[in-house]
């Protein structure tokens, strides 16, 4: 049962161009742009290496996540509108495995955009500093953040059971993006109250670990935050997604 | 006459009441052009120090000249959104059947947009002045500064008014931000021109929006502006856009409300 969920959630996401578009599409727009527009910042002393599309290339990974928590609660909050989670709750399926069906689709995305960012900043000119195996591990850290924001969006999703309403956290969560080391090193900050928000938001440490394997190497101080913040994201939001699940299949 | 402002008046009334009273509407306006200033101004306020950036005026207040014209051009593209949705609630036919002139619904949708974006700017403009932000500009460039943010307003509506005139439906909302998102950022958001590299700055130099967005920043640093290349350019775009967007009154006015 949970491997036909995870069909369908696969399925409904690569069939709809507008799950797939925005998450393939709007981060890549970005960083063409801001590559070019920030290009002059790497003459700043201290600013990591001399290329800005290095530096920017980590902020799709996470990007691309804030659009699978997006479509992740979407997907369910119109599966509780459309009455469809009330069909499953009458199947003898537990919570958690519905769950993981229902995130498997976004979760997949996840891996295709991460392959997608990687393809698109190689022919653009991107080196990853950390080689062949950093590539593989790029691609492990962009599905787990998927599985990371996709298990917020499905609590979203769950707890509110209504599309717009996840439509309508998504700012809300892009504001993590923009007050984050997205664009600039924490180092050069020069608005000290900027950057005490920056060193406070998680999503900095996400991005920095991301972009240390392309610009550094293996950095464990900048990896091993980022896979902190992921597994505490990952089990804190699983948690909250699955009693939300529970709650939601009571209700109906 | 007394019909056309009457139309008008009651368009943009029930515009802004709706903005004022739905948190829906007006949180989005508001906050996001916040965002980008603190984002921009405060994160990336380093930038300011590259060799060859030479702003009078601050860091703060060249992105200050960034945001007043991507919040005002917002204001005006959720108009767009607005006129959308009347067409989805049938509230479009209803004033289609009322308007003796409908050319005034467009005029009401108009100042809606203008209300909405001043309350946004006005928002944005004392939040930069409490966060540090000091503006080199004379009281009258400060005048000239608003009346260029009332004419990008004004272009954004028109453009989005067209298009939900046409397509008459929420779900054409990318239709409508996203042109002028593009626009917007392919202009030098976050150096001047001669920083940008690469092919932003082939576009940004053929860009409309790159002389709306010098013009501002000269405003602010007290400068010179070259007034006849921004305002024309802020009027062409006006002209252009408002035959776009009385042609999709009447594509509506055929087809339909």
């Amino acid at each position: 049962m949970t491997r036909d969920l995870a069909r369908r959630a696969l399925l409904r996401t690569m069939r709809q161009p507008a799950n797939i578009i925005p998450v393939l599409v709007f981060p890549m727009l970005l960083v063409a742009i801001n590559s070019s527009g920030l290009q002059a910042a790497t003459k700043l002393p201290g600013f990591p290496g001399d290329s800005y599309l290095d530096f920017a290339i980590a902020v799709p990974f996470v990007q691309g996540g804030l659009f699978a928590m997006m479509n992740a609660g979407t997907d369910l909050a119109t599966d509780i509108e459309s009455g469809f989670m009330r069909r499953l709750a009458l199947t003898p399926v537990g919570g958690t495995s519905l769950l993981l069906g229902q995130v498997a689709g976004v979760v997949a995305l996840s891996f295709v955009a991460a392959i997608a960012y990687l393809g698109i900043g190689f022919i653009a000119g991107v080196t990853i500093a950390s080689g062949a195996a950093g590539v593989v591990a790029l691609v492990v850290l962009a599905v787990m953040i998927g599985l990371m924001f996709s298990s917020i969006g499905a609590f979203v999703g769950l707890r509110t059971g209504s599309p717009q309403a996840v439509q309508g956290f998504f700012p809300l969560f892009f504001v993590f993006l923009f007050l984050s080391s997205a664009n600039i090193p924490r180092d050069l900050m020069q608005q000290e109250w900027f950057k005490t928000i920056a060193t406070i938001n998680p999503v900095s440490y996400l991005v920095e670990g991301v972009r240390s394997l392309v610009i550094t190497g293996w950095d464990p101080s900048a990896l091993w935050p980022a896979v902190a913040v992921l597994l505490v994201g990952i089990a804190a939001g699983g948690f909250a997604a699955s009693r939300a699940m529970r709650g939601s299949l009571v209700r109906t | 006459m007394r019909e056309f402002t009457s139309t008008a008046r009651g368009v943009a009334w029930r515009s802004i009441h709706l903005t004022v009273t739905n948190p829906a509407f007006l949180l989005p306006a508001v906050i996001f052009p916040l965002i980008f200033y603190i984002a921009f101004a405060g994160g990336l306020s380093s930038v300011g120090n590259v060799p060859g950036f030479e702003y009078p005026a601050g860091y703060d207040t060249f992105q200050f000249g960034f945001v007043l014209l991507q919040a005002s051009a917002f204001g005006g593209v959720f108009s767009g959104f607005g006129i959308a949705a009347d067409f989805e609630r049938g509230f479009a036919r209803r004033y289609f059947l009322a308007a003796a002139h409908r050319e005034a619904i467009l005029v009401g949708y108009w100042l809606g947009a203008l209300g909405r974006a001043t309350l946004t700017a006005g928002l944005l403009t004392i939040v930069a002045l409490v966060t540090g932000m000091r503006p080199l500009s004379s009281p009258l460039q400060g005048v000239e500064l608003a009346l260029l943010a009332a004419l990008v307003c004004t272009a954004a509506m028109l453009f989005a008014c067209g298009v939900a005139m046409r397509l008459k439906t929420v779900q054409a909302g990318p239709a409508m931000q996203m042109p002028v998102f593009l626009a917007l950022f392919l202009a030098p958001v976050f150096v001047p021109l001669n920083l940008v590299a690469g092919w932003v700055h082939s576009v940004a130099s053929v860009n409309p929006i790159t002389a709306l967005m010098d013009g501002a920043r000269d405003l602010l640093a007290g400068e010179h502006v070259a007034a006849g290349l921004v305002y024309g350019t802020a009027a062409a775009m006006v002209a252009v856009f408002g035959i776009w967007a009385l042609r999709g009154l009447r594509s509506a006015e055929r087809t339909g409300a």
